[in-house]
């Protein structure tokens, strides 16, 4: 197939060529049955462990590829989510989880956590919903209380993506009630930590693959030398983290669209009615001409967002905001089309397309809604035209 | 040794590149001595994979293709020492298997052919009563080799006994059953004796002219079929599958010898410590002469009843595309395909089998397949050589029933 | 431990075809592959190595130049080392012949406990040149193994047949023909992707494997072809309404099965 030119390294090819084959090989063929039993893709990712793909993103120092590009990663969430975002969100999430420790954790408390994560042998995850801090993240209500060399967490997290299945978790708690979004730190907390404990697997419209729980903290202790940072460092370092997994999610909105419009197309051109393959219907190709140009510009934006953040720019929190609403907002609305363009068949579950669909629609909620990416961008817009005029 | 184009003669038709299994064959530009030449013309050139099959001289309508195999190999043995037609009569928990038959029935016609006798050679314990029914069957003689020791299979002691009985009694044809004992000693008996051995022959002939076993088996899954011969090598060996003959009607006024010989067997450096049937009822797929396969299209577990109750009819096995597997519907102990199991039989019926590629793979080297599917495009009627398009939960059991009224 | 693992680079069967008009095979696109029995041998060497630290596990392969592509592929996978057996020389062999190279090769290399094999090859498929080998070493042969642990200098083996399997205990050095279910083959890891395209594929001639001129190739093979063709064409497929009548299809379906003796 004729590709744009996107310069891509050795290693990004070879990083796509091997996930594209892996998904294929082995996620399509169990991706309906992980779906309809709620089957957290374990043996996936341990196999994508092994063959050094949990720890792209992580430095070679601390057992990971080490890749130089944020670009190797987005590309192997990209063409997992081809074949199925319950398990690339799965993935991804572990890198989020990570993500607090890469960028605000010590030396000694990368080498300690990082390894595991970069070998697949332990999963990680973030946790900072809760029932009342949704986009208003600012509203956290869990607590940490120093005592001794122990900080002590009360609270319940909510729809936190690998709970449950995750060794390692990235915990936003409020340290000084007075300071607002300054007075919340992160945690490093391990499963079986004193006091922490799971809730209810939410029952979700799609994903279903992905484990999604409670946290529960009933006077949790953590050791004093697992915060991240310092006091207060918390809602900086979870901002932060969202600038560079916003486009993960994107990456995942555009493989998804992608794999839609590879079933829609090999659909049409075997489905005959009236005579002929329904592709050869012009309202039918004009429909596969708008999905496919807009999934190519948002793999366009993606890829120009990472070199971006690549680059070493120190502000791109509105690229990051533009490509997860863009990207995701395709996704929905490519897979919405691809039901419509199944017709009958594409409402059954004997094809993949309903589950992209059902999947899709998550896309522009979680780590952002797609509302929060607006105002952020706008945010950065009125400040930009702002310090311009000055 | 060596293939080689004639370069004036070469049109660069590109035939023959068609024709090569090996991708060994490419057209570049060269002049009319064959050096590289930027305008000339396009000749086809020879690179290291050729195999020297020769599958593409005869497709050059211009004479351009000579294979040229060297000097001919010198006889390495007397070849008219070697005398008979032998068939390996496979015994297994001391009944002689049903594929040994169906040799005996070709084995006899070879021998015909030749002028000679046909000699059936039984390894095993106990057998002597029947070494009888081979006789009967069509062997003149019966070679026995009656121990404790070849009780079982042992790999080792199989291949000493007959390679000693080869050597001895020197034959000029053996035929063994394409089984996984068959396919397990007698490579290594060809090897020791140093000769050639065919596997998975379907077609066994005599060249009168030459006197020589003409041995044709498929190859690249069945898409290309070569006829072998071992010119000066003896005995010559051919294994061949299950079904490829026909087991004829024993004659129990046939007279034969059973000799027995006698050998100190030393049994082998492997042991077989313990046997575990685990198909007492159910036929293997990989061995079936007859399939029954179900797809996605039987909508549901339960319609596999209507798969089996066929399978039941025919004696054959009951298999299964992925996508029934990977439904759950049933185990993939019965899946067919690029990641199941490849099989041939000499009739494979697909029920609502679409027929993706990665199915085909696994069974399209079939002798004749049928398929049974609603939708009159499904790709699986491209490669059936008879095919019914409806519902299978109606044409199925009309299928059934058509047997059973006979 | 050193194990070895023979493997053969094979034409991709998913996109072998047949070109209708001309009959001829369609090559267009075919990539070449690894022989998937011997996939899973390889990775049965893997895996021991995975599970005893210290095992060394070499890939040898005989073939074209191109079959260098496979042996990067095993590289990528973990093998430790990679030879490839690759002369004009060996133009031609059949299988004794080919068993005989490989059997040279693998004398070229240090001591050997375990060979590997895959139970045949898909474009072969002669399941010949396992038992080959181990005749032309002297080595024991265990064929359709299924599940294989080395305890001290035995190996405990389960052996599949045609309705059940074997437990077998055999000695040290052996080789073994692997099944499909022994395993699932892994996936290169990226790092070792990145490294065999570096690597230096090790290669052996005829001479360097000390093999005898006259037994290799078209020479040392007892076998010849002597005719290549496509098999005759099937008679075109015949389809039936079974949509309007499924019992008068069933039958005349059944009608064309007897007159052809298949039922």
């Amino acid at each position: 197939m004729a590709e744009l030119n996107y310069g891509l390294t050795e290693s990004q090819i070879e990083i796509r060529d091997m996930v594209r084959e892996f998904a294929e090989t082995r996620v399509k063929p169990v991706r309906a049955e992980l779906d309809e039993k709620e089957e957290f893709p374990r043996a996936i990712l341990n196999e994508l462990g092994k063959m050094d793909l949990m720890g792209l993103y992580i430095p070679s120092e601390y057992g990971g590829f080490g890749a130089e590009s944020s670009l190797d990663f987005i590309i192997a969430i990209e063409e997992l989510s081809r074949v199925c975002i319950g398990v690339s969100v799965s993935y991804a999430a572990n890198a989020l989880g990570a993500d607090p420790i890469l960028i605000g954790a010590s030396d000694e408390q990368k080498k300690k956590y990082l390894p595991p994560l970069a070998s697949g042998e332990k999963l990680a995850a973030f946790a900072l919903t809760e029932p009342n801090a949704g986009s208003d993240a600012g509203g956290i209500q869990t607590t940490a209380v120093l005592k001794g060399d122990k900080y002590i967490l009360n609270g319940t997290k909510q729809w936190i993506t690998n709970g449950g299945e995750a060794d390692t978790y990235t915990v936003m708690a409020v340290t000084d009630r007075n300071k607002g979004p300054r007075g919340v730190s992160c945690f490093i907390v391990e499963k079986g930590m004193p006091g922490f404990k799971f809730g209810k697997k939410e029952n979700k419209l799609g994903i279903h693959a992905s484990a999604t729980r409670e946290l529960i903290f009933e006077d949790a202790e953590v050791p004093k030398a697992n915060i991240i940072g310092r006091e207060g460092m918390g809602f900086i370092l979870a901002m932060r983290t969202f600038d560079v997994s916003r486009p993960g999610i994107a990456a995942q909105g555009g493989g998804l669209a992608q794999g839609a419009l590879d079933e829609v197309v090999n659909y049409a051109r075997q489905r005959v009615q009236f005579g002929r393959p329904i592709i050869a219907n012009q309202g039918y190709q004009w429909t596969l001409a708008d999905m496919a140009t807009e999934i190519e510009a948002s793999r366009a934006l993606l890829y120009s967002v990472c070199r971006t953040v690549d680059s070493g720019a120190k502000d791109y929190s509105k690229f990051s905001a533009m490509i997860k609403l863009y990207a995701t907002d395709v996704a929905m609305k490519v897979t919405t089309n691809a039901v419509q363009l199944l017709g009958g068949y594409g409402y059954m579950k004997e094809y993949p397309v309903e589950k992209m669909m059902r999947d899709a629609k998550i896309l522009q909620i979680y780590e952002g809604t797609n509302q929060i990416q607006r105002d952020v961008i706008g945010a950065a817009l009125i400040k930009e035209y702002a310090s311009a005029k000055k | 040794m060596a293939l080689e184009i004639v370069s004036e003669k070469c049109s660069g038709c590109g035939l023959c590149i068609k024709a090569c299994p090996f991708g060994a064959l490419s057209l570049e530009m060269r002049d009319k001595v064959g050096k590289p030449h930027e305008k000339f013309k396009r000749i086809v050139m020879v690179d290291v994979s050729c195999n020297l099959c020769g599958a593409c001289v005869p497709v050059c309508k211009f004479d351009a293709m000579k294979l040229d195999k060297g000097e001919p190999q010198k006889a390495a043995v007397t070849l008219s020492d070697y005398k008979n037609v032998w068939v390996y009569a496979e015994q297994r928990d001391g009944v002689i298997q049903d594929v040994s038959f169906e040799l005996m029935s070709k084995g006899r016609e070879l021998a015909n052919q030749r002028g000679c006798e046909l000699v059936a050679v039984l390894l095993g314990h106990n057998m002597k009563e029947k070494a009888q029914t081979l006789i009967e069957h069509g062997a003149d003689k019966v070679l026995l080799v009656d121990h404790p020791a070849l009780a079982q299979f042992d790999s080792d002691a199989y291949t000493d006994v007959f390679s000693e009985l080869t050597r001895k009694h020197k034959p000029e044809m053996v035929i063994v059953g394409g089984t996984s004992v068959g396919r397990t000693f007698i490579p290594r008996v060809a090897i020791r004796v140093k000769t050639g051995l065919t596997a998975d022959c379907t077609g066994l002939d005599i060249d009168e002219k030459e006197k020589l076993l003409l041995q044709t088996r498929p190859a690249f899954g069945g898409n290309i079929m070569a006829t072998i011969i071992c010119p000066n090598h003896r005995p010559q060996m051919a294994t061949v599958r299950h079904k490829v003959f026909k087991k004829g009607k024993p004659d129990a006024s046939r007279k034969g010898a059973v000799i027995e010989e006698v050998f100190d067997i030393k049994s082998g450096r492997s042991k077989v410590v313990e046997v575990v049937k685990e198909m007492q009822n159910e036929i293997n797929v990989a061995e079936a002469d007859i399939i029954v396969s179900g797809g996605r299209g039987l909508g549901g577990p339960e319609k596999f009843e209507l798969i089996r109750e066929l399978a039941k009819e025919l004696g054959a096995a009951v298999g299964a595309s992925r996508g029934a597997v990977d439904a759950g519907w049933i185990s993939s102990f019965h899946q067919v395909g690029q990641t199941g199991k490849t099989v041939c039989p000499k009739l494979y019926i697909a029920c609502g089998i679409s027929g993706a590629i990665q199915h085909q793979v696994g069974m399209s080297s079939s002798g004749t397949i049928v398929a049974i599917n609603k939708d009159p495009n499904a790709p699986i009627f491209d490669i059936a050589d008879y095919g019914i398009v409806g519902d299978l939960n109606e044409v199925v059991p009309a299928f059934t029933k058509a047997l059973r009224e006979g | 431990m050193h194990v070895v693992v023979c493997i053969k680079q094979v034409p991709g069967t998913t996109k072998v075809a047949i070109n209708p008009e001309t009959n001829t095979l369609i090559r267009d696109g075919v990539e070449a592959i690894i022989n998937p029995f011997d996939e899973n041998a390889l990775e049965a060497a893997l895996a021991l190595k995975d599970k005893t630290p210290g095992t060394k596990v070499t890939v040898v392969c005989m073939g074209p130049p191109q079959a260098e592509n496979a042996l990067r592929e095993a590289t990528a996978r973990g093998a430790d080392n990679v030879v490839l057996l690759c002369d004009r020389a060996f133009a031609g062999s059949d299988t004794w012949a080919t068993s005989y190279a490989l059997a040279q090769g693998i004398k070229a290399l240090e001591k050997v406990d375990i060979i590997y094999c895959g139970k045949q090859a898909i474009d072969g498929d002669t399941a010949q040149v396992g038992p080959g080998v181990a005749e032309f070493l002297g080595w024991p042969v265990i064929t359709y193994v299924r599940k294989l642990d080395v305890e001290g200098d035995t190996v405990k083996i389960e052996r599949v047949f045609e309705d059940g399997f074997e437990k077998i205990e055999a000695p040290l050095p052996v080789v073994v023909t692997v099944v499909k279910e022994m395993n699932v083959p892994r996936m290169a890891s990226l790092k070792g992707r990145m490294r065999a395209k570096k690597e230096q594929i090790k290669m052996l001639t005829a001479e360097s494997a000390k093999a005898d001129p006259n037994e290799v190739g078209l020479k040392g093979s007892p076998t010849r072809v002597v005719k290549i063709f496509t098999p005759p064409k099937k008679t075109s497929g015949q389809k039936w309404d079974g949509i309007g009548d499924p019992i008068h299809a069933a039958k005349t379906l059944v009608g064309k099965l007897k007159e052809q003796k298949l039922v």
